[in-house]
């Protein structure tokens, strides 16, 4: 599949250095260790509240994407996209509060899975009606623009979402208006069940960037290092004032659609086929043969992952659901505003800014 | 002061709220170098310039969508739909997004959507509808429809300056057939009170856009058979003012509901089961509702004047509710 | 693809005509204050609609939107229809009850447009989608204009069609202007036969003018759906000679524009062509007007007699 960019012969970004690219194993680590807590301890155990979506597999898209951006940027990151929430900024117990539904989760019990937000930490989650924050982050972009900081905003979702009508109507506002927008689009090959063969006829969702008049550009999703390159240059172009870019990241869904679904629907040569890619191994033999990391230094990695993961989760268990009463609260925001105050039951220092008054820091 | 029509006036608070706040700037259709279909921002693309008067394409689930992300990034959006028709294009933004943003993580979303409503101009199906109660359903969301040049004016600009998204019903037919004496300085109305048109003693009528000049007419009718109506306009859909309603229903112990919004589902509704709940005890006689008919808009002119609300069938209901 | 013979061409021309002439009866309609509402012209735009529907098979179902009044006429609605539509006359198409070209005939293969553009596209891939379902020989065509195409509707409906390698064509009607907004802020891209390759579907641009070039290439697109090749994009370039509609006077088009395309007339253009291969004589044109005269003034009469419905029509029930 040719490439349809012209950025191809723009500068390539600089290398990730060591520091790195030591973090990105550290996030795609953190990323898939905590989902499997997430998938196969804590919803077995009944204490998830609602479903669990995870990424597994699909690691590299948010790590590569988050690590690209500067302060300032915005993003808008999918149920799949766990490792960018962590990389802007959330704690882990944080996010692990907000999955168990409590009530000083950055929620606070309002939404579940990954629907939450900080514009401190220049997140916007996205709603379960999929593609709908695509227009958001066009109007994310047009303030951006006419700021002229060179900031940026990105906006992660999935092939299936490409065939809602939203999807469409901000690439096209996009392009027209030239925003400094990227579109990263996760093509994992299934919408639940609904292979791409019967989401769309295009043979590469990239062909719909120039389609637009934006670049588009299909990128091995389980690469990160092809990913954080890919996004850089479309980051730089939109800095530059070039507009928007549309990459289409290839990956498999390794799980799936949530945790209730078998997914017997995938064919198990795929699935043998696309492990092999698998984006955290790939790193590994990366390090190591660049001698960036050493087998034991992995390890202890791997190790402190999980001690991690153990504390968050304990100190997230640990946190009291909302009181009932709060539910009629905050509908409105108006001068004594609900989100202003504190959440109703605090333990323990950990407890994130929720983005409670508007401040722009983004400027 | 000065002499303005009901759109001269909305025209006017538009203006005065994008010169008072730099944050404040307009996304739509046709708004721009053509001055919108109804020239409501004539004149503010030359004086404010390409960067707050955005024309765009025909996208309005897009155009809400980005007004809601400029609004979380610190800015004030106006957005316009073209006829508030096409509201339904832009459904899930203003439903899914706006409503439920604040509540479920925290920030702000201090969008306006404004546009033309309503019927009585042979518009058709697409070109008339009262389609308020979508929006009066959202928890979120906040509700006006304005029934006079000076609340059309001091509505727009609370709209602009609340922090909620505000959907705001301009009523097409009052466009240039209602006048008013406006001050020039600032002045603002607030969102969820009712204004009490005309006091009465006999019955009251609750209502709003429209179809309040409707109810004037119907009272000035029934003053020469002695009976005396109190005109109630809302004003305001989402929050409305349960406290003036109630006390024009307790004052007049007769109450008729009119909207020009069809029936089942309507606004009216809303009121008779809140009366019924709250003033049961003052009323001497049945909750009466005098609306449009469950039926699209229809465009030809015997359809669609058999089809609104009219001064006629409101003094019918009056005088068959004052015989109780 | 067999050639026209000289009976369809004159055909062609007599419905070109046919569209000027309702066209510009609406319009003195409207200056007369006869008409209910607005008249949006299909002015200089008469190819595309007469073209890409004279290209189509009895069976066969097509969606016009508000410019499309030729392919209407093609499909066996009279000037009277319109002009009782317009004014909102009992007899109209729908008793009065929606304005303008919204009316619609399964029987006769016209689905009815709503005012919501781009909505057109996902119900003619239902359409097409049923065709696909019950083994007909269909073909399911959907007018979309430069505006449209921004729509959530439009991809939606593109998107599904194309996985479904459904028999659709569309005619992309691009005239240059979506009410006071130029296509060069409508899309990014040039042409909006540059969507085509989104959707893995097959494209083509012609000039919109020239009605034999969009009657040729709808015909080889059907064929193409017919075949189960999916779904077709024709791009006609033509231009919008008026405003939106009557009461917009088009002051931010560039004068030059009209004049451009003003020479491009797609009547006087396919006139010239006949008089060039000799297929039509002055005779035969001069009768061929004729007898659009008679039938203008006829349905005018007819259609200014008709009385308004009565006021009960507006509640008939709602439902089937």
């Amino acid at each position: 599949m040719k490439s349809t960019t012209p950025a191809r012969s723009m500068k390539r970004s600089t290398k990730p250095d060591a520091e790195t690219l030591e973090r990105m194993l550290y996030y795609l680590k953190l990323t898939r260790e905590s989902e499997l807590r997430l998938e196969q301890l804590l919803y077995r155990q009944g204490k998830i509240v609602g479903g669990v979506y995870v990424g597994r597999g699909q690691e590299a898209i948010g790590v590569g994407a988050a690590l690209a951006m500067r302060p300032g940027d915005v993003t808008l990151p999918c149920h799949r996209d766990f490792s960018v929430f962590m990389i802007r900024g959330f704690s882990l117990a944080d996010i692990f509060a907000n999955w168990l539904a409590r009530g000083d989760a950055p929620a606070r019990g309002r939404d579940n899975t990954l629907h939450m937000g900080d514009l401190n930490l220049g997140v916007i989650p996205i709603i379960s009606p999929l593609g709908a924050t695509l227009p958001v982050a066009c109007g994310v972009g047009l303030v951006l623009q006419q700021r002229g900081n060179g900031n940026v905003v990105l906006t992660h979702f999935g092939e299936g979402t490409t065939s809602l009508g939203d999807v469409h109507e901000a690439m096209n506002l996009a392009a027209v208006l030239k925003l400094p927008v990227i579109f990263i689009c996760n093509n994992n090959q299934f919408a639940y069940s609904t292979p791409a063969a019967k989401q769309f006829a295009v043979k590469s969702l990239a062909l719909r960037g120039p389609a637009y008049g934006m670049p588009g550009e299909r990128v091995d999703g389980c690469d990160v290092l092809a990913l954080y390159d890919a996004v850089g240059r479309a980051v730089e172009r939109a800095r530059a004032g070039k507009g928007p870019s549309f990459l289409e990241c290839l990956t498999l869904r390794m799980a799936g659609h949530s945790a209730h679904d078998a997914a017997e629907y995938v064919p198990e040569k795929l699935k043998l086929a696309w492990a092999k890619k698998d984006p955290i191994h790939r790193l590994e033999r990366f390090l190591l043969a660049r001698k960036v990391m050493t087998k034991r230094q992995i390890e202890e990695l791997h190790k402190r992952v999980h001690q991690e993961i153990d504390a968050a989760v304990a100190q997230a268990e640990s946190r009291p659901l909302p009181r009932g009463e709060e539910a009629v609260e905050g509908v409105y925001c108006e001068a004594d505003c609900w989100w202003r105050r504190p959440p109703s039951a605090v333990h323990g220092p950990s407890s994130v800014a929720t983005g409670t008054g508007q401040r722009t820091t983004h400027d | 002061m000065a002499l303005l029509t009901y759109v001269e006036a909305i025209r006017q608070g538009i203006w005065e709220e994008m010169e008072r706040d730099p944050s404040v700037f307009l996304l739509g259709e046709d708004i721009g170098a053509y001055g919108g279909a109804f020239k409501v921002t004539a004149g503010m693309l030359e004086k404010f310039g390409e960067d707050r008067v955005i024309d765009t394409p025909i996208s309005e689930s897009a155009i809400v969508g980005a007004a809601i992300g400029a609004a979380l990034m610190g800015m004030r959006p106006v957005v316009e739909m073209q006829f508030m028709d096409f509201i339904a294009c832009g459904f899930d933004q203003i439903v899914n997004m706006a409503a439920k943003l604040h509540y479920r993580w925290g920030p702000a979303v201090p969008i306006v959507i404004r546009g033309p409503c309503g019927a009585g101009v042979h518009g058709g199906p697409y070109h008339s509808q009262s389609n308020e109660m979508w929006f009066v359903h959202t928890p979120g969301l906040k509700v006006v429809a304005p029934a006079t040049a000076y609340d059309a004016k001091g509505l727009i600009k609370a709209a602009i300056r609340d922090d909620n998204p505000v959907i705001f019903f301009e009523h097409k037919f009052l466009y240039r057939r209602v006048k008013e004496e406006i001050p020039e300085q600032d002045y603002v109305v607030p969102i969820g009170k009712a204004a009490v048109r005309r006091e009465g003693t006999d019955i009251a009528v609750i209502t709003y856009g429209a179809m309040v000049w409707t109810a004037l007419d119907a009272a000035r009718e029934l003053e020469k058979e002695g009976l005396s109506l109190e005109v109630v306009d809302l004003r305001s859909l989402l929050p409305y003012d349960e406290e003036t309603v109630l006390a024009s229903v307790r004052k007049c112990s007769k109450v008729i509901l009119l909207h020009e919004d069809t029936r089942t589902g309507g606004m009216a509704g809303e009121l008779a089961a809140l009366i019924a709940e709250k003033a049961f005890e003052d009323l001497d006689g049945p909750i009466l509702r005098v609306t449009a008919p469950d039926t699209p808009v229809p465009f030809s002119p015997p359809l669609e004047e058999h089809f609104l609300p009219n001064a006629q069938k409101v003094v019918e209901a009056a005088r068959k509710l004052a015989s109780y | 693809m067999k050639t026209l013979t000289r009976a369809q061409l004159h055909e062609i021309y007599y419905y070109l005509h046919l569209n000027r002439r309702v066209d510009e009866q609406l319009t003195l309609l409207y200056r007369q204050g006869k008409v209910v509402g607005g008249v949006y012209s299909g002015l200089g735009q008469e190819a595309v609609s007469v073209g890409s529907a004279y290209a189509l098979e009895p069976q066969d179902v097509l969606g016009p939107v508000i410019r499309n009044v030729g392919a209407m006429l093609i499909r066996g609605y009279r000037p009277r229809d319109l002009f009782l539509q317009y004014m909102a006359r009992q007899d109209g198409p729908t008793n009065g009850r929606d304005a303008n070209t919204h009316f619609g005939d399964v029987a006769r293969g016209v689905i009815a447009p709503i005012s919501m553009l781009g909505e057109t596209v996902p119900l003619m891939a239902g359409i097409a989608l049923a065709a696909k379902l019950h083994r007909e020989n269909r073909v399911a065509l959907a007018y979309v204009g430069d505006g449209a195409s921004s729509t959530g509707p439009f991809h939606e409906g593109m998107n599904f069609a194309a996985v479904q390698k459904l028999p659709l064509l569309i005619i992309a009607e691009n005239n240059g202007w979506a009410y006071s907004t130029p296509t060069s802020k409508q899309m990014a891209v040039l042409n909006m036969a540059d969507r085509a390759p989104g959707y893995g579907i097959l494209s083509a641009m012609v000039d919109g003018n020239d009605v034999l070039a969009v009657y040729a290439a709808t015909r080889k697109a059907a064929e193409h759906a017919r075949r189960g090749g999916g779904p077709v994009l024709i791009e006609c370039k033509t231009m919008r000679m008026k405003g939106h509609a009557e009461h917009d006077d088009a002051r931010y088009v560039p004068k030059q524009e009209f004049e451009k395309w003003q020479k491009k007339d797609p009547l006087r253009c396919f006139e010239k062509y006949l008089v060039a291969k000799r297929q039509m004589t002055a005779q035969e044109k001069a009768s061929i007007e004729a007898r659009i005269d008679q039938k203008i003034r006829e349905d005018v009469a007819f259609a200014e007699a008709s009385p308004l419905p009565p006021p009960e029509g507006a509640a008939r029930p709602v439902w089937a």
